[in-house]
């Protein structure tokens, strides 16, 4: 057992198209919103598009960390690496993240700022310890499965007395998001946006365990059905929402069962809540103002936050007026749709954040689903 | 009267300093001491400001050149100094060129110690043996510490190419097989492994390899002509190799994922890495693009060598207005296989 070639076995995947096939019932359109830019880049990468019955319509979600960070965000990194002489570590698909002024933490790089990509948080504390003299801020974002180490950090900050380091604490939170999605106006006054259930996340599951979707199931009768990032998980997770619509069940399943438990993590969970606490409001690129969607530091461990150190004040900045992330994010609208789309926004120069990482659904298209639009189009020219 | 007498460089604990880079005594002493002893060959011995050289009678010269600017200097498998022997014999190769000289400069930082100076050039020295292509002119200069990362490297190879052969990016057509010379990603990967901020435990080394006489097998076992592309998949990997033949030549391809050779530790750690091993680093396997009539034997040619062992027919060129290069996964899918976009891992070459 590899447990890489186990879950992209072509022969299997073909028999799970098979069972997906003869299951869909002639003549029904199943819409299911994989919330995960992981399920998104799978979907993508192995082509899973092709293996499905036309029936069968995969919504991308929110669920892309570097997507949904707001340009005041970015600005905040920048201003801190730019203007107050921070250096500022962070994950590397951040350092393209379209920012104001043309800037991303890439080009203020150039211009002179001390930018570093780090592949753990673990890596921006050593920074600080390597640099006493100077002010590391590490931007932390990313949903449930990036917090904890976070979490670790910056406790072991505060144990070792780390001086010259703090947070920028971007965390958001993903039942909120899916809440945001299922509350909003396109879900459930238009029915623009008919979502028949959900793909769940995988690592995200792993930390907050299967349990926060049970009140998606009983509360918006929506079928969630958890899923690993293989792409035979996600195959064999469509198999099981398009049993569950069928049968008129809306249930939290889990297909994820060889990691995620019922509790998720809880030394995980205890960690994050030892350290951080709900904000009332965060900006999501995409959704706007989301209520309690969002983590930000205790008081006790004020020293080590960036935004108190700082004194940042936090500014909403608008997208692009031609990006249409914000709707694509919500699931209202397709890459094709926009009209930035393999224009001026491509993966060198991103208008929106959508086309940054591979787990953004723009750039999934434009980097693995492409040739798709151009049989529609006819040749280039 | 006293002799000449120089104190002679002190190899052991002395490092670069400004006045190595001067022009004056001291610079003189180090090209003498170590570039000139290492590389050691009749046109260098000339002592000219340039080397007076042979050209073959009836062949074209191939000129090519390539800076090296690696960190860490020294990887599993190579070095900076064997590697700019490397890559730029297989750019030479590339165009179906037999490699004849190299010229090389050499970008030192102040405080670099004469120790490691010492070890990349005599790696450096031995490629070039090893290749049978000489270093046989070449520059030093300093620059101020923090100006540079130790030693930058550019090497210019010339080359002879038989009047009459051409093999280039333009040249693919519909039809064509794509053949792969062995297992992808290791440089990459190898170099990766070693890097301060990720280092981790690996077995990988580098693929760095003169690539010249698995050029020259090749192109002996099929007509000529039957060869239309040659090209070494470095920075960007094979992904972007393939699409820049396809924007060349307007031609789309169509790969099979499954017939694509990876090791399995490269696979591994792309998976850990969250890398794709086509857009990874290779420093010693080629792309050939091949009339589909003679790939087998081409194939055949290329896995009798040892550095062709895993070589593989990974994929055929489609007439595709698009230039799309397309792939048919493991997984039963069709994907495309774009261009890298942004820097994905810096400095590994």
């Amino acid at each position: 057992m590899r447990y890489i070639d186990e879950f992209r076995d072509g022969a299997l995947a073909q028999r799970l198209a098979e069972r997906i096939a003869a299951e869909v019932r002639p003549g029904r359109t199943y819409r299911f919103m994989e919330f995960c830019g992981g399920h998104t880049h799978a979907l993508s990468r192995y082509g899973i598009a092709e293996l499905l019955p036309p029936g069968i319509r995969m919504i991308h979600g929110p669920g892309c960390p570097v997507c949904v960070l707001p340009i005041g965000r970015i600005d905040q990194a920048i201003g801190l690496a730019l203007e107050r002489g921070a250096l500022l570590a962070t994950y590397g698909d951040v350092m393209r993240v379209p920012a104001s002024g043309g800037l991303s933490l890439m080009r203020a790089k150039a211009r002179g700022a001390d930018i570093r990509m780090v592949y753990s948080a673990a890596d921006a504390l050593a920074l600080a310890q390597a640099n006493p003299s100077r002010e590391v801020v590490f931007l932390a974002i990313g949903f449930e499965t990036t917090t904890p180490p976070t979490a670790l950090v910056i406790r072991r900050a505060a144990r070792e007395g780390v001086a010259n380091f703090s947070v920028l604490c971007c965390h958001v939170l993903t039942p909120s998001a899916i809440t945001h999605i299922l509350e909003s106006a396109e879900v459930r006054a238009y029915g623009t946006v008919p979502i028949d259930g959900f793909v769940g996340p995988a690592h995200v599951s792993i930390v907050i365990g299967a349990g926060p979707y049970e009140h998606f199931a009983e509360e918006y009768r929506k079928p969630v059905v958890i899923a690993g990032f293989e792409p035979l998980d996600v195959m064999q997770a469509i198999l099981m929402l398009v049993r569950q619509v069928n049968e008129g069940r809306a249930q939290v399943e889990n297909e994820f069962a060889r990691a995620v438990t019922r509790d998720g993590n809880l030394a995980a969970q205890a960690a994050v809540s030892e350290v951080f606490e709900l904000r009332p409001a965060f900006e999501w690129r995409g959704l706007g103002e989301v209520p309690y969607s969002a983590l930000r530091i205790r008081r006790a461990f004020a020293a080590f936050d960036a935004e108190r150190r700082f004194g940042l004040a936090y500014a909403p900045v608008p997208d692009h007026k031609g990006c249409e992330c914000g709707a694509i994010l919500r699931g209202v609208k397709t890459p094709v749709d926009c009209r930035l789309f393999d224009t001026v926004c491509t993966p060198e120069s991103p208008m929106g954040s959508c086309m940054v990482s591979t787990e953004g659904a723009c750039a999934a298209h434009y980097s693995y689903g492409r040739f798709r639009d151009a049989r529609l189009q006819g040749p280039a020219t | 009267m006293k002799h000449d007498y120089v104190r002679p460089l002190d190899l052991r604990t002395g490092r670069i300093d400004m006045n190595h880079g001067a022009g004056g005594r001291a610079s003189a002493q180090l090209v003498e001491q170590l570039f000139a002893r290492a590389f050691d060959n009749e046109a260098l011995r000339q002592g000219n400001d340039g080397a007076l050289v042979d050209v073959p009678p009836g062949h074209r010269l191939v000129i090519a050149t390539d800076a090296h600017v690696i960190s860490p200097l020294f990887f599993p498998g190579g070095d900076i100094g064997s590697l700019a022997v490397h890559g730029t014999v297989n750019d030479v190769a590339m165009l179906g060129a037999t490699p004849l000289y190299l010229a090389a400069s050499f970008i030192l930082e102040e405080g670099l110690a004469l120790a490691e100076l010492k070890r990349i050039v005599d790696s450096m020295a031995a490629a070039s043996r090893a290749a049978g292509v000489p270093v046989v002119t070449g520059d030093t200069k300093v620059v101020e510490q923090g100006k540079g990362d130790g030693v930058f490297i550019s090497t210019t190879g010339v080359g002879a190419v038989p009047a009459g052969r051409t093999i280039g990016g333009a040249l693919a057509r519909p039809g064509d097989a794509v053949l792969l010379s062995g297992t992808l990603g290791e440089h990459g990967v190898a170099v990766l492994s070693q890097r301060e901020s990720l280092s981790f435990e690996t077995s990988i080394v580098s693929d760095s390899a003169a690539l010249h006489g698995l050029v020259a097998s090749l192109l002996a076992a099929v007509p000529e002509g039957a060869v239309h592309v040659l090209r070494d998949p470095t920075r960007g990997g094979v992904a972007t190799t393939l699409n820049e033949i396809a924007r060349q030549s307007g031609v789309g391809m169509t790969l099979h994922e499954a017939a694509i050779p990876v090791r399995r530790e490269v696979e591994g750690a792309c998976e850990l890495l969250g890398l794709d091993p086509l857009y990874v680093a290779n420093e010693g396997k080629l792309v050939a693009i091949v009339a589909a009539a003679h790939a087998e034997a081409a194939l055949a040619a290329l896995r009798a060598h040892p550095l062709g062992r895993d070589a593989a027919r990974i994929g055929e060129v489609t007439d595709d207005p698009h230039r799309f290069v397309q792939m048919a996964t493991r997984f039963g899918g069709r994907r495309m296989v774009d261009w890298l976009s942004g820097e994905q891992l810096p400095r590994i070459c």
